[in-house]
């Protein structure tokens, strides 16, 4: 079976995010940039489901500027077969991404869509089920265990009071959580490899997706922050500050 | 203005959440309705006509809502949510589901986790786990939301007297059905919503030395929560993981033993009115937003702590 991959790019997770001077945003120049580690256990989900011989083809796709093309080809390098890119310079929310993600899978019909369940610079949670409404597919979220069985797939997901599994009819949708696995690193042979493996891009326009942005970001400010506070020298003056100081047992 | 706020529950009680994503609503203004979509959700209905300020309460009850499928609740509360200006829920792992299938839906945006209202259209949301806080307008006549609970005061859940109203919609999509579940059980109070939280880390060792901080964590009422590192390895089960990708958690007192404080954990815990660290390195990042931090080994400090608390609780 054919399985879709999406992966972003974002500031790397060990970044120190810095809030622009003007509030109009958080500064990416000059920040090292990397695929989202949701996205990444996504790629690896996808590449052992191909190394045991359920996924047959693995495509993977990327919306945003020329330089996603960076992380399309580390997902190639990882073991994927076949890029898309969907060039756009402009800001891609939820819904649209979803969009063109639809229009992506209408067009390749894969059996399974694997995303990561969040990225780690919008911290929006959408994506993937926005698509599984928009292509009437069901949605395996938080995974932290993926099982094909014939036409459906089982689901572990990762919920509030522990894990819930559910069973879903293929073609449908999983969002990645941090415990489906443990991504690999790319070796350099197969980073070599991937240089030759096809990438197609093109335009939202290509895919008949209009980007209009719903939401607009009036401004964006550093976290209120806070003070460190003091060393205490041992056990009982915690327990004194914690009930006479603060007052909170 | 009309709001909907979609209850969370887990068809035994309603979540406190439902109270903390009411008082958004409030926040917001205008009429404000329940939709407490489950099986056998009688008793839960009842509960939330009480809450302080809800106008009238839905209740869609049948076996299809009864596992919360996001499948068949996104077909539902589109429905039941498209005569309304917003639609709301809590930021928890079933809001976090089935919210965005509505927002598609309606082809709408989502506004994540908001935790203040500006105005009707205006909300402010943290964003790369927390390092920013950006204040976002929606443009859509439907304003999908969800609330992230720790970011306001929740409504009285007694002194209400909405009316009750059954709904017979029945959304069944056919796409996903109800394997199993492994709920941890425990009779330590919410994480979600505890008043003291302790916390362990990697530094814990391993899931034996655990029941150190829960006997800790029993003389005091508290909650368990734990680092990635230590869910990760297997000391505890994942419901405990706080941070940008487990649970937030706003407490009176946090303790956190035996965690760095990455980022991501701080993600989860910041808000906490008072935090505790305990860790054996001085330079450890959690002291940087420590209110107390004790530099200790916490295999002497934590029985020491049990010690001298039981002096004084
Ligand atoms: C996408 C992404 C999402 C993430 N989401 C989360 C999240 O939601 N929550 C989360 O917690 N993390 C999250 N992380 C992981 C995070 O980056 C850290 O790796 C994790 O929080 C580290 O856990 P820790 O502090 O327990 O372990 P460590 O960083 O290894 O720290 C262990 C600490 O224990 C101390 N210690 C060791 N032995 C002792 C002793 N005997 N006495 C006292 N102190 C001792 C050490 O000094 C050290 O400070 C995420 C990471 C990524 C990439």
């Amino acid at each position: 079976m054919k399985v879709l991959v999406a992966v972003k790019r974002v500031i790397d997770y060990n970044v120190k995010v810095r809030v622009k001077p003007d509030n109009t945003g958080v500064d990416l120049a000059n920040v090292k940039m990397a695929m989202n580690p949701f996205c990444e256990i996504a790629v690896e989900e996808a590449v052992r489901l191909k190394e045991k011989g359920v996924a047959s083809e693995i495509v993977v796709v990327s919306i945003g500027p020329k330089a996603c093309q960076e992380q399309i080809r580390t997902a190639l390098a990882l073991g994927a077969d076949r890029g898309i890119h969907i060039e756009t310079d402009e800001e891609v929310q939820s819904l649209e991404a979803a969009k063109l993600l639809k229009a992506v899978v209408e067009k390749e019909e894969p059996k399974l869509v694997i995303l990561g369940k969040q990225s780690i610079d919008s911290d929006n949670n959408q994506t993937g089920q926005m698509l599984a409404a928009l292509t009437g597919m069901g949605q395996g979220t938080f995974a932290s265990e993926v099982v094909v069985d014939g036409e459906k797939v089982n689901v572990t997901r990762e919920v509030d009071g522990g894990l819930m599994t559910v069973a879903l009819n293929l073609p449908a949708v999983v969002t990645t959580d941090l415990r489906l696995n443990e991504p690999r690193y790319a070796s350099l042979p197969n980073i070599m490899k991937a240089k030759k493996k096809p990438l197609d891009a093109m335009s939202p326009a290509d895919l008949g997706v209009e980007i209009a942005p719903r939401l607009s970001t009036l401004k964006v400010e550093a976290p209120a922050s806070r003070q460190a506070g003091i060393k205490v020298a041992d056990v009982a003056e915690l327990v004194d500050k914690l009930k006479n100081e603060a007052k909170v047992i | 203005m009309s709001i909907l706020v979609i209850a969370e529950h887990d068809n035994s009680s309603l979540k406190q959440a439902t109270l903390n994503v009411v008082a958004a609503a409030k926040a917001i203004g205008g009429d404000i309705d329940v939709l407490v979509a489950g099986e056998n959700v009688g008793a839960i209905a009842e509960a939330a006509a009480k809450a302080e300020g809800v106008n009238k309460v839905l209740v869609a009850d049948n076996a299809a809502y009864g596992h919360f499928l996001a499948e068949n609740l996104g077909e539902l509360v589109a429905e039941v949510g498209k005569g309304y200006s917003h639609i709301l829920t809590s930021a928890g792992t079933t809001g976090k589901d089935f919210m965005p299938r509505v927002a598609a839906l309606l082809d709408v945006a989502q506004v994540s986790d908001i935790i203040r209202v500006e105005s009707a259209d205006t909300f402010v949301r943290p964003i790369y786990a927390g390092n920013a806080i950006a204040t976002v307008k929606a443009s859509d006549s439907i304003k999908v939301i969800t609330v992230r609970p720790t970011g306001f005061d929740p409504v009285a859940a007694e002194g209400g007297s909405a009316s009750v109203e059954q709904l017979d919609v029945v959304k069944d999509a056919g796409l996903s059905s109800f394997v199993g579940e492994e709920k941890a059980k425990s009779d330590r109070p919410d994480l979600a919503s505890a008043g003291i939280v302790i916390s362990g880390g990697r530094g814990m060792q391993n899931g034996e030395n655990f029941k150190m901080l829960e006997q800790v964590a029993d003389l005091m009422g508290a909650a368990m929560g734990a680092s990635r590192a230590a869910v990760d390895a297997g000391f505890v089960p994942n419901d405990m993981q706080v941070g940008q990708t487990g649970k937030i958690v706003a407490p009176q007192l946090y303790v956190a033993i035996g965690i760095s404080g990455a980022i991501q954990h701080l993600a989860g815990m910041s808000d906490s009115k008072v935090i505790v660290a305990i860790n054996k390195d001085e330079e450890a990042p959690i002291f940087q937003v420590a209110d107390y931090g004790l530099v200790a080994d916490l295999f002497e400090a934590v029985p020491q702590f049990e010690e001298e608390l039981k002096k004084v609780l």
